[in-house]
């Protein structure tokens, strides 16, 4: 007798594919653990966009919990419902629902850390005020209980009007059965027990949303609260802003209200905490010692200095076995494809030379950005960026920038494109457009690919003492690229930028073992935008760049060839013959492309290039990396692969035998290394210039910057070509 | 009781123990760290300053703040009451 259940799809199966229930925000504090509660919630079920018309990342996951589905927002970490930036503003007006396509929130996910109970009630005391359903998650239990701080979880809950509080900790997953099993009754949490934190506040808010809702416009009693103390408020209609100025000057007088109101909501908060945390007893761990010890200026700059060559080493020390084993996974993969194509025909050259081999020698680089983005994550998610920001802000300063600038600055090392959007955490304006300007100059993963193939074709693997000399090239290479922001920021800020000093704020987070979970998948995401980038704009450039090459296909060519052939068979016999023919094939190849389209660009710029030492076809790879820099190395596989023995040799091989017409090599080490500080400052990224123009809202800026950066590398590429040749 | 030198968060040294007395808000930099907790009656334990003695960073109930010397002199300070232990 079958049973009907057995027929019926299990509920949780149900639950994923239905439409979610409802969207919960999961709001917290920056730094206290939400990101690492919102991946163990909903796994790699994430979806992540941008707000519509600012570049402040939305993180959407869609998980099940006891057969419900819900919507979860990871929203952008804030200390209070006033925004102080871009992303404290969003996490606001989703939770006010004025987000264009995207769902106001029905219940509320509170991330607080343990450990900064302090600050995390500041919040939460505003939040309860919404009036909707909420739990809390408190993370970081286990550091509050190392610190010996006690919690009165009971007492909490109370405080915060009857709102359910679920201890957890993200790293091991400890409490997330129960906080799963909360959230999946998250709607039927009756809201927070109204409790008066602010009579006068509330009162003039209740006028005010009855006097607008007789005029027609709908306001949360919260919202009217936020454009009262608010001085930042949206633009308003005139009868609004009357209504408002009046209130405000009842209730704040000539104080600011915002300090009037963390004076008010600070008081309740730390009768509170005296109700319900007793202190930690003081016990300096040796961690707190060591931690301690690297705070200190000196032993911590020490440290810093250390652990960034290290980073350099690591990457060129740990990829080298697995960039020759993809090399050689693509070359095998390409002379296999070969076998099976039409041999002399353009498909099999699109697909060996110019899919195969192109992609090939972008995804050869992947090792090394791997191994750097792991070492720059852990740094971030140990809590060491932040001290590096509170270390150097002092020298930072003296070039006009401040420590705050130094995230996005460290982060334009992976890449530019996020780190010039992360510069809105800046809010002096002057500051933000110098850091911005700033930030094209830093190492770029993009440029790794370049600084990679041209360090380890020509300069020698030897040691220096204990240091490799490889290492020691691209160590200089990254200061160069530090050293031409900094002289830029310096520039601006004593020039058309010139004004006061910002100022520094900056919660510091507690150093903390890394997350591995929050790290790898930061790392998948890295890897993920990387080759999203090679498997789209690079494969693209490379097919066409291809094409640049390969047409138009000349008769002439063949024609001269076929003869050379003809006059070889009859003079010579054996392997002298295949000599022959195989350097017969070669000039064929060279001449296809001097007559291609990219090979006459090549030789039409050629004389600008020629004072830095560049024949047409590293004229040609750099005109095709304008676009996107990481591109010329596919360009220059292009390229150099059109000779028919490319198959058995590395590129870097090809290139170390690359000559100009008089039979002197190419690849000297003065045009080596004006080429790789042209590298270095040029801007050849057409996607840092699309989001310079977005985040300055003006053209003139990626004008500038593009201009400022060209001529900068170009005349240190003729420097030190001339100085070099001389 | 002797009337001393306006003391400031500026003026402590590592280690330090104080509560903030009173506070000047018109700079809108000095009012975010009032959002970040550093409001009268608070405890603060100054903890360093950093490389070339600026910023500094102090400790409020377990929350590590670093503000710069300009902002620090508007939080003046009673040093070494201590009612609660909290600080740290």
């Amino acid at each position: 007798m079958a049973a009907p259940a057995e027929t019926a799809v299990p509920l949780e199966r149900i639950g994923v594919n239905r439409k979610a229930v409802a969207t919960i925000a999961v709001v917290g504090n920056p730094n206290a653990g939400k990101s690492s509660v919102f991946n163990r919630l909903t796994g790699l079920r994430q979806h992540t966009a941008n707000y519509p018309g600012v570049t402040v990342e939305r993180r959407i996951g869609r998980s099940t919990f006891g057969g419900v589905s819900l919507d979860l927002i990871d929203l952008p970490g804030t200390y209070s419902l006033s925004p102080a930036s871009t992303d404290e503003k969003i996490a606001v007006d989703v939770l006010f629902g004025r987000v264009a396509g995207t769902q106001k929130p029905d219940a509320i996910l509170a991330v607080i850390d343990s450990t900064r109970l302090y600050q995390g009630l500041y919040l939460l005391q505003q939040l309860t005020a919404l009036g909707r359903p909420m739990i809390v998650a408190l993370t970081m239990i286990d550091a509050a209980e190392r610190e010996g701080r006690k919690i009165d979880l009971k007492g909490l809950e109370d405080a915060l009007g009857g709102v359910p509080v679920y201890p957890v900790v993200a790293t091991s997953g400890r409490g997330f059965p129960p906080l799963n099993a909360a959230l999946a009754k998250i709607l039927a949490v009756p809201p927070p027990r109204e409790t008066a934190h602010w009579p006068e506040l509330e009162h003039a808010a209740e006028v005010l949303v009855s006097a607008w809702r007789a005029r027609g416009t709908e306001l949360h009693r919260v919202e009217a609260e936020r454009l009262l103390i608010d001085a930042s408020a949206p633009t308003l209609a005139p009868h609004i802003a009357a209504d408002i100025a009046a209130a405000r000057g009842k209730l704040f007088g000539a104080e600011p209200p915002l300090a009037a109101e963390a004076r008010r909501r600070y008081a309740w908060v730390r009768s509170t905490l005296a109700r319900v945390e007793s202190p930690g007893s003081g016990v300096v761990t040796q961690t707190a010692r060591l931690i301690e010890w690297i705070n200190r200026p000196w032993p911590g700059t020490a440290a810093l200095i250390l652990l960034m060559f290290l980073v350099f080493q690591a990457v060129f020390a740990w990829a080298t076995p697995l960039v020759d084993l993809i090399d050689a996974g693509f070359g095998w993969l390409g002379s296999l494809v070969a076998a099976v194509l039409p041999a002399g025909t353009w498909i099999e050259s699109l697909i060996v030379k110019g899919i195969i081999a192109g992609v090939g020698s972008v995804i050869v680089f992947l090792p090394q950005i791997l191994i750097l983005f792991l070492f720059i994550n852990l740094l971030e998610d140990t809590g060491y960026l932040a001290r590096a920001a509170f270390l150097v802000d002092r020298a930072m300063r003296s070039v006009g920038l401040s420590g705050q600038s130094v995230i996005p600055l460290l982060s334009s090392f992976a890449c530019a494109v996020p780190s010039i959007m992360a510069t809105r955490v800046i809010p002096n304006r002057r500051d933000r457009i110098a850091t911005i300007l700033a930030a094209p100059f830093m190492t770029c993963s993009a440029r790794l690919p370049v600084y990679a193939l041209l360090i380890g074709a020509f300069v020698p693997a030897q040691r220096v003492g204990i240091v490799n000399l490889q290492g020691l090239v691209l160590f200089g290479l990254y200061a160069i690229g530090i050293i031409g922001g900094v002289a830029t920021a310096l520039l601006l800020r004593s020039s058309v930028l010139r004004g006061e000093n910002p100022t520094f704020i900056l919660a510091l987070p507690e150093f903390r073992l890394p997350n591995v979970r929050t790290v790898a998948m930061k790392l998948l995401d890295r890897v993920r935008v990387f080759l999203h980038r090679a498997g789209t704009i690079i494969f693209a450039v490379a097919v066409v760049v291809w094409a640049l090459t390969y047409f138009p296909r000349s008769p002439g060519v063949e024609q001269v060839r076929a003869a050379a052939e003809t006059e070889a068979r009859a003079s010579l016999t054996g392997p002298a013959l295949e000599q022959r023919l195989v350097d017969i094939g070669n000039e064929a190849a060279a001449d296809h492309i001097a007559q291609s389209w990219l090979g006459r660009a090549g030789h039409w710029v050629e004389p600008a290039f020629r004072p830095l030492g560049w024949d047409w076809k590293v004229s040609a790879a750099v005109i095709a990396g304008f676009p996107a820099r990481e591109v010329v190395v596919a360009v220059l596989g292009t390229i150099y692969a059109v000779g028919e023995e490319a198959d058995e040799q590395t590129l870097a091989g090809r290139l170390t035998a690359a000559q100009h017409p008089d039979g002197s090599p190419v690849f000297t080490l003065p045009m080596v290394l004006g080429l790789l500080l042209f590298y270095a400052w040029c801007l050849q990224c057409a996607a840092t210039l699309a989001v310079i123009r977005r985040e300055t809202n003006s053209w003139r800026w990626p004008l500038f910057a593009w201009s400022y950066m060209t001529a900068l590398g170009y005349g240190g590429a003729l420097l030190i070509y001339q100085l070099g040749t001389a | 009781m002797s009337r001393s030198r306006r003391l400031t968060l500026a003026d402590l040294k590592p280690g330090d123990r104080a509560r903030i007395e009173s506070i000047e808000t018109a700079d809108p930099a000095v009012q975010r760290l009032m959002v970040l907790g550093l409001v009268e009656g608070a405890e603060v334990l100054f903890l360093r300053r950093s490389l070339g003695g600026d910023p500094l960073e102090i400790r409020i109930y377990g929350a590590a703040i670093s503000l710069r010397d300009e902002q620090a002199r508007r939080f003046r300070v009673v040093q070494g009451v201590v009612a609660d232990g909290r600080a740290g």
